[in-house]
């Protein structure tokens, strides 16, 4: 036992790499289907775009980068989803540089190809505006002349869905969805607490725990954190996305990282009663 | 004058955004969007100074060949390239740039996220020892939260999810709440310190 607990105090981090690899490519290909039920956050997230009248505008703010994508992408993904159920008229944009295309992609999937809408009249991609929280306050004077443009360099008062459209006031909720900064904190600070208009927002799991007390002020009516807070929410939608599919893999990694940190800690105590 | 200009500039600039927040007056808020408007474009120009940084630093290392130059010439001749791309081929589906960011950028800037997992575990396995009655709470509340909020966690006992939220909106409310507003008094007194003239180190000064 004791040389048992003298290798894994020294265990070489490969092997480790190795376990964490097979935790989380073996549940892709043999998927274990674990059942979760909805925690409170990721309903309220569920029910504030389910209280917007149909038909409605909503702003839909994608705040993120690639490498948040497997995070992200399935709430994304699973938000259109919903809203386009709706028939919620999304006006999109992004304050990360490399959000754009990706949110033009998930729109061309969800809105395009799988609801049949039509670009310009049932949604729009303004693309992205350099600025920060400076654009979010200029939004709150005129979106149009913040985003003169949409992503394709059409001129926004060319575009269907933008007439009528000249601030916050005239958008029903927003929707964010955030990898960091600029995101979900500078929308409540700037937008949501400035003009009181209804926001949602969904995160990496690291940057949960940071937007809660805006979730129980009420300042954010839901919250989706990480893959699992996209998984629940999929169950909400009705809809098998990456979020459920990723849910054994996931679950497997931790219980992976949890076996170690226990023999880890094993291994430790009985080094040190020891005196090694 | 090359002090008290900015000082002035900067109480002005202060003094009109904080009531620009308070006065809900059409013409006040014009005004504030032109500002507003003024900012984007200064900070939209940054970019251009970016650039210029790069290659800046990059042009010297790589004339006289030192380590990694070849690096530094892939660095400035790939952002070039995606210039080029962009300015002359458009940046919407379809388009060059746009083929070279979802078949480039995309899976790159993923693989290093996806990384991330491989090294917080092997870090998980090295930092969460219960050296003291302090990282023993550390430790015991991350592997609680780390399994109530993953599947597994609900088929161990139906009730981990709903503890492991309480251990969320509970303990690390109160902690996240108390940082939250610390930091937001301390902007606060920063902001004014800064508005009033008595912070002046962004003028490159002690």
């Amino acid at each position: 036992m004791q040389k048992f607990f003298e290798f894994i105090s020294q265990l070489d981090r490969r092997i480790i790499f190795i376990f964490v690899a097979l935790a989380i490519i073996l549940p892709l290909i043999f998927p274990l289907n674990i059942k979760f039920t909805v925690t409170e956050p990721v309903r309220g997230f569920y029910d504030a775009i389910e209280k917007v009248p149909n038909g409605s505008k909503v702003l839909f703010a994608c705040d993120f980068e690639p490498g948040s994508l497997p995070e992200l992408y399935p709430m994304t993904y699973a938000a259109l989803e919903q809203m386009l159920k709706k028939d919620l008229k999304i006006i999109a944009l992004s304050l990360w540089p490399a959000g754009p295309p990706l949110a033009e992609k998930a729109l061309t999937d969800m809105a395009q190809n799988e609801f049949k809408k039509t670009y310009g009249v049932d949604y729009v991609n303004l693309g992205f505006k350099e600025g920060r929280e400076v654009v979010m306050v200029s939004m709150g004077s005129s979106i149009p002349n913040t985003f003169p443009q949409d992503y394709r360099g059409t001129k926004v008062s060319q575009i269907p869905i933008m007439q009528g459209v000249n601030n916050f006031k005239d958008v029903k909720l927003i929707v964010n969805i955030s990898a960091g900064y600029p995101g979900t904190k500078e929308w409540v600070q700037q937008v949501q607490a400035r003009y009181n208009i209804g926001l949602v927002s969904g995160c990496t799991a690291v940057s949960a725990p940071e937007y809660y007390p805006y979730y129980q002020s009420k300042q954010l009516l839901g919250l989706l954190g990480g893959m699992k807070g996209a998984a629940e929410y999929e169950i909400l939608v009705n809809r098998i996305g990456l979020g459920r599919r990723g849910m054994d893999a996931q679950s497997m990694a931790h219980v992976i990282i949890f076996l170690f940190i226990v023999l880890g800690n094993l291994a430790y105590l009985s080094l040190k009663k020891k005196g090694t | 004058m090359r002090k008290e200009v900015p000082l002035i500039i900067t109480f002005l600039a202060g003094t009109f955004f904080i009531a620009d927040y308070f006065i809900p007056h059409t013409g006040f808020s014009n005004i504030a969007a032109m500002v507003n408007g003024w900012a984007i474009i200064v900070i939209a120009a940054s970019y251009i100074l970016g650039v210029l940084n790069i290659l800046r630093i990059n042009y010297g290392r790589v004339a006289k060949r030192e380590k990694d130059w070849i690096l530094k010439l892939i660095l400035v001749v790939c952002m070039f390239f995606m210039l080029g791309a962009g300015i002359f081929g458009g940046i919407t589906e379809g388009t060059l740039f746009d083929w070279f960011f979802v078949n480039t950028f995309t899976p790159m800037q993923a693989t290093m996220f996806a990384l991330l997992a491989f090294f917080i575990a092997s870090a998980a396995f090295r930092a969460f020892r219960v050296r003291t009655v302090q990282a023993a709470l550390l430790a015991i509340t991350a592997v609680l939260v780390m399994i109530g909020r993953v599947p597994i966690g609900e088929s161990i006992w139906k009730d981990f999810p709903s503890f492991t939220e309480w251990i969320m909106n509970v303990p690390q409310l109160a902690g996240k709440r108390a940082i939250l507003i610390g930091a937001a008094l301390g902007a606060i007194a920063t902001g004014l310190k800064v508005i009033t003239g008595l912070e002046r180190t962004y003028m490159g000064q002690d």
